[in-house]
């Protein structure tokens, strides 16, 4: 029994650190209106479709006519109605960003942990790997990429996941570079536990923070880079009503007429996520601490 | 200092290397027989062997790695596929374009971000704080092309103010292509103002907590001195970093923005590359861009070493 009783206590001390936590996270703000946006969001990707007043990727009035009662946000050169464009645009960006970003995440983490806890020689070449990829920027080794292989949701979703992994492996490395000092490390190691066991068991758990935090500010360049990618003509692919799409359909428009709805309300829905996304990181970022 | 200035001289050229590495790979991705790209679907085999055997491209990887080196070295980039000119009769000029549009944004971001960041420091806490921060941190986070086509709508379109192309007329004056290129750099300003005004708020923060200040203060130094002598001095140094490690975003951010105002910088260039399977020139604008990334942030360092006596003394004793 005598050995049972501190792991109940400890389990328990734990829970209280986690509901602290949650309390304070909760307290936030800029967390909360965040995760609110974010929320109105996914529920437009998954209802969007269905909630549209028309058909999204079909025509419904004459093309380009301005707002009405029928069309508050007017109809694009197709004569698509562009609010019901809007509340669908949100689908396709909610599934490629995410999983570029969690690719990401689970290769940085690897890539992190594994530099962080060997160091030596392995952290000097990964290392300076990193610093070779991080000269080039994120847009200009997509384009090469993607022409390469050519582009679908997959293909961008692998580019941006693989290009985040030396950028996610930093901070992970910084991160466990702190831990493997401390006493659980070396008790860990004496009892001779395995190091894939002590990165992924021991060690893991304890840099959960600042990858989450990590996560979160990835997910607003992952949006940021599917965005511009997507306007470039390397992203997503028409007739998806992508709102990064919408803008890059109708933007030169805007040099021959008045025609700025077609533009302006895909963008104000990117801008609303990219910062409620960018809300929630800074929420984060404040209780989970950097 | 001279040791500093060795090191760090030589993990850039490290990094150049392996940043040679990871172009000429990325570049063999391209798929297709290049000499059949060139030449078309009706050209005779022999024809396509004989142009891939001038281009080099039936050798051995390695051995055509070296070779494109050797050429590098002797600063030839190689005739440009689509154009069949030398690359670097295009690029050049597209480099020098490139770096127009990104000096007016320098030049327009660097001192709007620092008064963003020390004002926000000094007023620490209050509203002002908290809408400078807020909104830096949302305009970065929102794509340039957004915040340009935002820009277009507001000073081209509703207010005529800025012509809404950055490609100026052949024979303009300075002014007249500063005017030009007002309208993307102030674009590419929204995306970093965020970036820079952070830091230079964090580094305004932890002198204004210093003993140094403090001591500044107790002397009867009025604030005004104080801020200008002892804290901008100090607040500035981290805000150097960061700039250059910016640099690799304002030259990718490039590619959209130039696309989107119709400019011949070197981004447009690696754009149309891109898409016509140029990879002579495509690997040689890669290589450019990340060799004007690599000089940046060298010389950010070397500056930042210089103005720091912390780094400047370290080597001395």
């Amino acid at each position: 029994m005598s050995t049972v009783a501190p792991a109940v206590v400890r389990r328990s001390e734990k829970q209280i650190a986690r509901r602290e936590t949650m309390q304070q996270l909760l307290r936030s703000k800029t967390l909360l209106v965040g995760l609110a946006i974010i929320a109105f969001w996914v529920f437009c990707a998954i209802f969007g479709f269905k909630i549209a007043p028309h058909d999204p990727l079909a025509q419904s009035s004459s093309p380009l006519s301005g707002l009405s009662g029928a069309h508050p946000f007017g109809t694009d050169q197709l004569g698509r109605d562009v609010f019901s464009r809007v509340l669908a645009g949100a689908r396709d960006i909610l599934i490629v960003a995410p999983l570029a970003t969690l690719l990401g995440i689970a290769g940085g983490t690897i890539v992190g942990l594994i530099t962080g806890y060997f160091r030596g020689r392995v952290d000097d070449v990964v290392s300076r790997i990193v610093d070779a990829v991080l000269a080039l920027p994120l847009i200009v080794i997509a384009v090469t990429v993607l022409v390469a292989l050519g582009h679908s949701a997959l293909t961008v979703i692998v580019v941006i996941g693989l290009v985040f992994t030396p950028i996610v492996s930093r901070t992970v490395r910084a991160a466990v570079l702190a831990e493997r000092q401390l006493d659980y490390v070396s008790a860990a190691r004496l009892s001779g536990e395995r190091p894939p066991y002590i990165m992924f068991v021991e060690i893991l758990p304890n840099v959960m923070g600042p990858i989450i935090v990590e996560a979160t500010v990835r997910l607003g360049y992952a949006i940021f880079a599917v965005a511009g990618l997507t306007f470039l003509g390397f992203g997503l692919s028409p007739p998806s009503p992508d709102w990064a799409l919408q803008i890059s359909e109708n933007y030169q428009l805007l040099n021959a007429g008045t025609y700025w709805w077609t533009v302006l309300f895909p963008a104000i829905a990117i801008v609303s996520l990219v910062v409620a996304i960018n809300l929630v990181a800074d929420g984060l970022a404040r209780v989970l601490g950097r | 200092m001279t040791r500093f200035l060795v090191r760090r001289f030589a993990l850039a050229l490290v990094t150049l290397f392996l940043l040679s590495i990871l172009v000429f790979v990325a570049s063999q991705l391209l798929p297709g027989n290049i000499g059949r790209n060139v030449l078309g679907p009706f050209a005779s085999e022999n024809d396509v062997n004989m142009l891939n055997h001038q281009l080099g491209v039936d050798q051995p990887i390695y051995v055509q790695y070296i070779q494109w080196v050797g050429r590098l070295l002797h600063g030839n980039l190689g005739n440009s596929l689509q154009y069949k000119v030398p690359v670097v009769e295009l690029l050049g000029p597209s480099l020098v374009n490139s770096l127009k549009l990104a000096g007016v944004a320098f030049l327009l971001v660097v001192p709007l971000s620092i008064l963003g960041g020390v004002v926000a420091a000094l007023r620490r806490g209050t509203v002002i704080d908290r809408a400078i921060t807020l909104t830096g941190l949302s305009l970065t986070a929102v794509p340039e092309f957004i915040s340009a086509i935002v820009l277009i709508l507001i000073f081209g379109l509703l207010l005529n103010w800025l012509p809404v192309t950055a490609a100026a007329p052949e024979d303009a004056g300075f002014f007249t292509q500063l005017r030009y290129l007002l309208l993307p750099g102030m674009a590419l300003v929204m995306v970093l103002f965020g970036y820079i005004a952070r830091m230079a708020r964090a580094g305004t923060i932890e002198a204004l907590n210093s003993d140094y200040t403090r001591t500044a203060y107790l002397k009867g130094l009025d604030t005004r001195t104080v801020i200008f002598r002892h804290i901008l001095r100090n607040s500035l140094l981290p805000t150097i970093a960061v700039i250059a490690t910016q640099m690799g975003y304002l030259i990718g951010g490039l590619v959209v923005i130039e696309k989107l105002f119709n400019y011949n910088g070197i981004g447009q260039r690696i754009y149309t590359a891109a898409l016509n399977k140029d990879f002579t020139m495509l690997q040689s604008g890669v290589l450019v861009v990340g060799l004007v990334y690599l000089i940046a942030t060298l010389v950010a360092d070397i500056l930042y070493s210089l103005l720091n006596p912390r780094i400047r003394y370290a080597g001395v004793e």
